[in-house]
Parts: C-alpha cells; structure tokens; sequence
C-alpha cells in the first residue's frame, strides 16, 4: 500500500487525505451509474419532452418544438388529466390511511401476546407479495369473483362497509364526506393490509428504540396507555411518520394508472416526446406534494436532539 | 377491599383488551392470507369443482391438473432458473455496490461528497417512469459514451439480454438502489466511531478495516438488502418487462400468463375449452406457481428478516 501512494510522489499522506482517496474510490462505481443511467437520462428526459422524435432508418431527428407536447398532454390527449389526477387522488387518499393504519398496527405488535412472532410473520409477508406484477394479476381474477359469491367468507370485507354503520353515522350527524372517507377506506382494506408492510417495519423498529425508562416512569406518575401514546409514543415516532410518507409516495410508483400511460404512449405509441412531457409533469407534480407534506409534516414532528 | 376491586377491574380491562387485539390481529391476518389460501384452495380444485354450489374451500374433487397445464404453459422450471439467476446476480452485485458507496457516504468523506448524497436522496425520488425512455433508448444503441463504436463500428443493443440488469446493479443504479445506499449509509454512521479508530491505529488501511471490521458488524445491514433487492427484482414488472421482451424470466411469463393462456386455449393445445373461469383458475395456479419459492424462502429467513431490520436503524 504504501508503495503505490509513494508511486504518486506523495510521501506522507495525512489519514484525511487517504480516507478521502478511498471515499471517492468507494463511491466510483455508483457515480459512474448515476450519470450514465441517471444523470444523463433525466436531462435527456427532459430534453426530449421539448422535442418531436422521428425514428427512422438513420437514427433519430430530434427537432426542438417547445412547450407544445406539454400542451398537448393536457389539452389534447385524452386520458393523461384522467390518469393524473387518478393517481395523485389515489395517493392522496392512501397515504394518510397507510401510514395512520401501520403506526397502529406497529404499536400493536410491540406489545407481548401469544404468538406475536407468528403474526409478526403474516404481516411482513406483504413486503414480498405485494409488488409489481402479482398485485396487477390479482385484481382480475374471475375465480375469486366466483368464490367470493358463494363463499360467506368473501363477504367479509363488504360486510364491515355496509350501510348500517354508515347511515348511523351520518344520522349522529357526522359530516358526510367524512363518513364517506371513513367507508371508502373500509372498502380499500385489502389494498392498504397489502401495502403497508415496510412501513409497519420502520414504525415497529421505530418504537423498539424508544427507552422503556420512559414509560415507566410515565406509569409511575400515573399514565394510562392511552396517554402513553400519545405523549411518549407517537412523538418519538413522528420523525418516521415523514420517512413513511416519502416511502409510500415512492412504493406508489410502480403501480398506478399513470405509469401504464406513460409506457403505452413510448413504447406502443412510439411517441417519444409526449410521454416524456408527461412523465415530467407527473414528476412535477409528485415534488410538489412531496413538498408541501414534508413542509406540514416537519412542522409537528418533534425531534429529540 | 378497595384495592381488589380495582385490582379486578384492572384484569377485566387488560382481558377486554386481549379479546380485541385478538380480534383485531386474527381479522387483519386474515385478509393478508385470504388471496393465498384462496390461490391454493382453488389451485387444487378440479374443473368440476369450480362451479358446485357445495365446495368453497376443500375440494371434492382433488387433482394436480392445474399445476401441470401452468407449469407446462409458464415453462416452469426453465423460468425458475432464469429467475433465480437474474435476482440473484443482480442482489449480489446490487448489495456490493451500494455496500462500497454507503460506506463511503457515511465514513469516508472527501470534498462534495454531500452533494453526491444529494445525488442518492434525487435518484429515490423521481420516479423510474420519468427516466425509463431515454434509458431505453440508451441501452438500444448502447454506446458508453461513444467508446463502443471505435471497436465495433456500430453501437450495440443490450436490451434482451441480462446486460443492463448487470450494468446497472453493478453501478449501484438498478430498482431502488438509492434506498439501499440510504439503509447502509444510516447503519455504518450508527456503528461507534472509536471500533474503526482502534482498526486504524492497530495499522489497517481503509480497505481492510471495511472488509475486516465494519462488513462483520453490518451484517443486519447486508441481509435487509440481499431480502429487499431479491424480492423486488423477483416481483419487479417495469424494468424487467421493458429490457428483456423475448427471455423468460418470471415477472415477463406472469405478465403474459393471460395471454398464453387464452392462446392455448383457442389453438385447443392442451384440449381446453375457452371457460374463462377455467382459465382463470389456470392463471391463479400460475401465480401461485411463480410467489411459491418466495414464500419458501421467506420462511426460513422470516425471524432473521425481521430481527434484522429492527437492528439496521432505517430509522436512523
């Protein structure tokens, strides 16, 4: 080792420096694929979305026409607003249950009860299961039309979102779009069970760093568990509440209306410079909720240090 | 007197509380497993079976016919050796890269290095849709900056072959390669500084004490990653779909399990008949088919998994 920094006509290397030669070292090869696979298609996306494309025989004519592919994605085109607005109200809706259901589940399964590892087990098998292709095949099946028809079982779900907790809901007065938020996210169970895996993860992992000195002496003073949470608990946890929301935005790519566009329009369209127009303001439009969350969310979350 | 009945009031809420989280956990459970138990229920069902008003879970009629036709139509095993390989090279060379810049991010700073992890932090965010045609079409006349064409004269396609899987797992870019980074950069930053000092004084270079001391101590680090990168690159539709159109691997078959499916049928290949809920119940077993390795694996590493990724602090 040493023979090769003398090689470089570099006697005496501070540890600093040499820590630094090897940090680059270390991060070459990740730099090299961002700007080959990142760096350099991101600008090109961009530039792209500026541009008609012609395929031909040559190569490709890239001639810059401006804005108007922009324009076109929302004026002409017929299903990109449809799809936009789909998957961002779909996100929008789902992320506050995903991350309000998995910190409750979490905290559940923190506590000590018969056959914890078990469940523990059944309720990180979503990570594995529910990505990508699976979940996209799952939705059409017939078989499961079927049985669920016959079967008491499949009713279930259907059951629990039934009227009459509805209608008594909003007989007590509840304000209607809140009852219908309540029940939609009933119905959307199975979605929000298969998608919060990783995120009951992170909170579980979460809360076990949390010192039990503190509930402890939470109950000495006389807290009931209820208080716990909401003193101790949650606002231990709540830096995570911002991890878990980025996490679900980002987990939401792979599946959604807009995504499925955006490859048909490139790939069986072949029209290039429209679905990077839209692939870019669907970008846009994620930084600007990712924005606007983290900014409200970091507001509140208490940090220790 | 006062005190036991307190006392009993206290058991009364804690067995109250017992009973719901019970029910709670059962019911949640319940609707994880119920597409699984539903898949294998009617994975074994005979054709018959589908449409008797008596048989909702076991079948009356008990056959391994399903299997047979999805494995004959997926390839099977053919696929599932593809599979394996492609998620495995890929998670090997995945966990090195980001393993190597993870370290790096945390311990070995040099001039601007914030700013790369900056890089890391934008690679997470925008989403593969946004960078996927300009990658395509980078990888359709592959050129590596132009160097390529100098030998061959013409640049060349890597698309149907395992070339960008490789390219980019190696290079630390493959499926959500900046999360990995992120999950090993928080771990080594929380292993105490003072275990690498005692590395450096006792006259380890930087090399060896990674390798020596701080790849030992990361192994809940390591194992989240190898689990993650597998499973996302087994069930990973969008890349996968998009590079390699003609070889078989599993999330391509799963993707056209439909189709190959009702092709079959119409060409009477196997003496089907067009049912689309036979068919169906042919496409249930294929998926079946295709999450059932998965779900072997994930029984035996299960209680490292979970272990492991409370001790990684994702957290940070």
């Amino acid at each position: 080792m040493k023979s090769f920094f003398a090689a470089f006509g570099k006697k005496q290397w501070t540890h600093e420096g040499q820590k630094a030669f090897w940090g680059v070292i270390y991060v070459l090869p990740w730099l090299i694929g961002f700007l080959l696979f990142f760096l350099l298609p991101f600008v090109s996306s961009f530039r792209y979305s500026l541009s008609s494309i012609k395929a031909n025989a040559d190569g490709m004519i890239i001639q810059f026409i401006g804005f108007s592919n922009y324009v076109e994605a929302l004026t002409v085109n017929t299903s990109f607003n449809r799809a936009l607005t789909e998957s961002i109200v779909n996100m929008v809706v789902s992320v506050p249950l995903i991350v309000i259901f998995s910190l409750f589940i979490a905290v559940l399964l923190n506590q000590k009860f018969f056959g914890r590892a078990l469940a523990r087990s059944v309720f990180f098998l979503p990570v594995i299961l529910a990505s990508g292709v699976i979940a996209n095949l799952e939705t059409g099946s017939l078989v499961q039309a079927l049985t669920e028809q016959n079967a008491v079982a499949g009713n279930f779900v259907q059951v629990l979102g039934d009227s009459p907790l509805e209608r008594i809901m909003l007989r007590a007065g509840v304000n209607e779009s809140i009852v219908l938020y309540l029940t939609d996210a009933v119905d959307r169970i199975n979605q929000i069970v298969s998608q919060s895996g990783v995120q009951i993860l992170i909170f579980l992992a979460g809360i076990q760093t949390i010192s039990p000195q503190l509930y402890e002496a939470s109950k000495v003073e006389g807290a009931t568990g209820y208080e716990a949470f909401w003193k101790i608990t949650f606002p231990m946890v709540s830096p995570l509440i911002l991890v878990n929301v980025i996490f679900t935005i980002i987990d939401s790519f792979s599946r959604n209306a807009m995504t499925d566009l955006i490859k048909t329009t490139g790939f069986a369209n072949f029209n290039f410079g429209l679905a990077s127009a839209m692939a870019w303001i669907y970008f846009l439009a994620i930084m600007i909720i990712l924005g606007i969350t983290s900014y409200l969310v970091s507001r509140k979350v208490f940090y220790q240090d | 007197m006062i005190l036991a009945r307190l006392l009993s009031l206290e058991i009364w809420k804690r067995w109250l509380w017992s009973l719901v989280r019970f029910g709670l956990i059962f019911g949640m459970s319940f609707v994880i497993l119920y597409p699984i138990i539903q898949k294998i229920s009617t994975a074994i069902k005979d054709k018959q079976d589908l449409y008797s008003p008596i048989v909702v879970w076991i079948p009356q009629h008990f056959t391994f016919d399903n299997f047979k036709k999805a494995i004959s139509i997926m390839d099977y095993w053919h696929t599932l050796a593809n599979t394996v390989m492609l998620s495995g090279m890929t998670t090997i060379l995945t966990a090195v890269s980001c393993g190597l810049a993870g370290y790096a991010f945390a311990r070995l700073k040099f001039k601007g290095s914030k700013l790369l992890f900056a890089g890391v932090v934008l690679t997470i965010l925008v989403p593969p849709t946004t960078i996927l045609i300009p990658i395509y079409m980078n990888l359709k006349n592959f050129t590596l900056l132009g160097i390529i064409p100098l030998f061959t004269g013409k640049p060349v396609s890597l698309l149907n072959s395992y070339w960008p899987f490789i390219l980019t797992s190696a290079t630390a870019n493959s499926l959500k390669a900046g999360l990995y980074i992120y999950i090993f950069r928080q771990f080594f930053r929380n292993i105490p500084k003072e275990v690498e000092e005692a590395a450096y004084i006792d006259g380890a270079g930087v090399g060896k004490t990674f390798t020596r001391i701080m790849l030992p101590n990361a192994i809940p680090a390591i194992v989240t990653v190898l689990l993650f990168s597998f499973v996302w690159q087994w069930n990973d539709s969008f890349f996968t779909t998009t590079y390699l159109t003609a070889s078989k691997v599993m999330a391509t078959q799963l993707s056209s399990l439909p189709f190959n499916i009702g092709k079959l049928a119409e060409g009477g290949g196997l003496a089907m008949q067009t049912d689309p809920f036979y068919l169906s119940m042919v496409q249930d077993t294929g998926i079946l088919l295709a999450i059932l390795p998965l779900v072997l694996m994930y029984f035996f590493v299960q209680r490292y998994f979970v272990e492991s990724i409370e001790r990684t602090g994702v957290v940070g």
